[in-house]
């Protein structure tokens, strides 16, 4: 899928709310955690994963459709997709530390934005394709 | 779609065109009754037989359009022989790579599973499982793109065929010309191969012409040349057979001279130095591009196509947006003078930079025995001991260069005139088909022939026909997807077929991946 940027915003938001909110709300328990009450878990969790979808489409999206101008072919390769996770990753975790003042084992932080991570380029490069026939058609556009 | 598939009344003429036919645009049953061609009523026709035509056929199955009311008019034995044809005779072979994105598959609207993915599944070791998983992610950044063996292509769409009941909904022969139908809808004149009369005639709601491209493009300098010494054995096209090039220069040292600077012109220097490399063969190359690219092209660093070496490169037919990205809307977006300016900006003759080609063509000119220059063919003469004599004009400057070589392989690619095509011709005269920017059809963003339109019935058209609409891709596995995607959702609208909605989306793969029948 070549993305426009919105398609971009319009298939994180639709990933995001779907399949990563699912694998959040089941891993969550598992993580490691330590003494941390399930219910601070889930708040540092899906606050993790608001984070994802606000900055993503506040600055990360455009930053990625503007770099993706410089390309003649107008596309946006798989591996550009998995990498982004870096610096979006750290943004987040610094947000959710420094910002909000949440309480984020790194190790758990990392498991749970890795994991829903692949879970989100996954459905972008196979399953989306299905469900939504026209998607690669329309720049990722769901709707 | 609700006609029954039946013959109707006995004819009662000689069953063939007569002058009344042919010299007239609007046609009534009657007239074809008085000539004596049987009529044969089927909703959905299709025109051509090949990639587009099975992109169309396996759409409308998928959209729950029952394979007899769909009837396709073919020469071909199967959709992919024609492709199988050209791809073959220019040095892409089954067991060869060509040029066309993993998740364009056209056995698969959904492009999921991906060729890729397919090949790591079946593969048989842990490399063999990763090694195109590696390449699919990395591609285009640390790896070329992953493209699939032609081979692999054909093999799935025999089976897809198969599912679909493709097979079924050929007419075997040559179509002859599409007619306005007295009351809307169209009736299509087929020749048929086999068959009691010379002519039958389809009457349906709905054409979908999708012929492909017309012949092999012969350039004037080769057509004056085999006109006037009768050698087709030198100077051959691409897209003709011309095994025995290779063959000679295996047995003898020679030198070819290649001309174009795309695909083609590619998969023909590897070949040449392939057998070079596995048959010793002392083959020199001459390598002759009209536009010599050494650098990337364009005045925007927003619209900058990379190349070197005299050779434009993409990875595929278009740049990789054009199939369903920001460059394919803004296509889609523009109009007029607009919309020239974009196709002018994005078409082009390129190839994909692989690695592979990239190594051999250096150690080519490392060793001497290829070398790449710019300029056209002005004209070609017999040479001594069997040679020829090639007058090279160079750009931009009034040089003749004089060139002994003993083959020209061309590979300039293949005509889209839509004057050339019978049937497009016919309906340019007879029906008002109009024609876009580049001379080709005009169609809308939905692929139907407006200027077509008769009554109820409608006209659509796919493939290289429609270059110069809205979107580029057109002649391309993935493009021709997307125009039966489009015709059908214009189809269901007005209620032919279902629409291909999420749940149908969903419930239709799941068949696929079963290899059910839709």
């Amino acid at each position: 899928m070549t993305p426009t940027l919105l398609g971009r915003i319009q298939s994180r938001t639709f990933v995001v709310c779907t399949a990563a909110l699912l694998w959040t709300l089941l891993l969550t328990p598992l993580l490691p955690m330590g003494f941390m009450p399930l219910s601070d878990a889930y708040r540092a969790t899906l606050t993790a994963l608001f984070l994802v979808l606000l900055l993503g489409i506040v600055l990360w999206e455009p930053l990625y459709h503007f770099l993706q101008q410089f390309r003649w072919e107008k596309d946006w390769p798989a591996m550009f997709t998995l990498i982004e996770g870096v610096p979006e990753g750290w943004l987040v975790y610094l947000v959710l530390t420094g910002i909000l003042g949440l309480d984020v084992p790194v190790g758990s932080y990392v498991l749970h934005f890795a994991t829903a991570w692949l879970i989100v380029f996954g459905c972008l490069h196979g399953p989306m394709r299905v469900l939504f026939l026209r998607w690669r058609f329309r720049g990722g556009r769901v709707i | 779609m609700g006609y029954p598939f039946s013959a109707l009344s006995p004819p009662r003429g000689q069953g063939d065109l007569t002058p009344e036919l042919v010299n007239t645009s609007v046609w009534t049953e009657g007239m074809l009754t008085d000539a004596g061609i049987p009529i044969v009523d089927v909703p959905f026709v299709s025109i051509g037989g090949g990639m587009g035509s099975f992109a169309m056929v396996d759409c409308l199955r998928i959209a729950g359009v029952p394979a007899s009311n769909i009837r396709v008019l073919t020469t071909l034995d199967y959709p992919w022989e024609n492709y199988e044809y050209l791809t073959g005779v220019a040095q892409l072979p089954p067991e060869y790579r060509i040029r066309s994105d993993a998740s364009s598959t056209p056995d698969n609207i959904w492009g999921f599973p991906s060729y890729a993915v397919r090949s790591a599944f079946s593969a048989r070791t842990v490399r063999g499982f990763v090694a195109p998983l590696w390449n699919v992610l990395t591609e285009n950044v640390l790896t070329d793109y992953w493209t699939p063996l032609a081979g692999q292509v054909f093999a799935s769409l025999h089976r897809e065929a198969d599912r679909i009941g493709y097979w079924e909904t050929i007419a075997k022969g040559q179509a002859r010309m599409v007619r306005r139908r007295a009351g809307g809808g169209y009736f299509s004149i087929l020749t048929p191969h086999l068959g009691a009369t010379r002519r039958v005639a389809y009457r349906s709601g709905y054409v979908h012409l999708a012929v492909g491209y017309p012949r092999i493009r012969f350039l004037p300098d080769l057509r004056r040349f085999r006109e006037r010494y009768g050698d087709k054995y030198h100077f051959v096209n691409s897209y003709e057979p011309h095994e025995h090039v290779y063959t000679e220069l295996r047995n003898s040292p020679g030198t070819v001279l290649v001309r174009g600077g795309g695909i083609t012109a590619s998969a023909i220097l590897h070949r040449l130095i392939n057998d070079r490399d596995a048959h010793g063969a002392r083959t020199r190359i001459l390598h002759l591009m009209r536009t010599y690219v050494e650098s990337p092209r364009g005045d925007s660093p927003f619209m900058r196509r990379p190349g070197r070496d005299g050779w434009a490169h993409q990875g595929f037919n278009w740049p990789k947006a054009s199939w369903g990205g920001q460059l394919k809307v803004r296509l889609e977006r523009s109009e007029g003078e607009q919309r020239r300016e974009l196709w002018e900006t994005l078409k082009g003759t390129t190839t994909p930079r692989r690695k592979g080609w990239q190594q051999q063509l250096r150690r080519g000119r490392a060793e001497g025995f290829y070398r790449s220059l710019p300029g056209e063919i002005g004209h070609v003469e017999p040479g001594p001991d069997d040679t020829l004599v090639v007058f090279v004009q160079t750009p931009g400057s009034s040089e003749v260069q004089l060139l002994n070589v003993d083959f020209i392989i061309d590979s300039t690619g293949l005509v889209g005139d839509v004057m050339k095509h019978r049937v497009l011709a016919d309906l340019v005269r007879h029906s008002g088909l109009d024609r876009n920017l580049l001379g080709r059809l005009e169609v809308t963003p939905s692929f139907e022939v407006t200027s077509c339109r008769n009554g109820s019935g409608r006209m659509y058209a796919a493939g290289a026909a429609t270059e110069g609409a809205y979107y580029a891709p057109a002649d391309s596995l993935l493009g021709l997807q997307y125009a039966a995607l489009r015709v059908c959702d214009d189809l269901a609208r007005m209620g032919v077929c279902q629409r291909i909605g999420n749940r149908r989306s969903v419930s239709q793969w799941w068949k696929w991946a079963r290899n059910v029948a839709p």
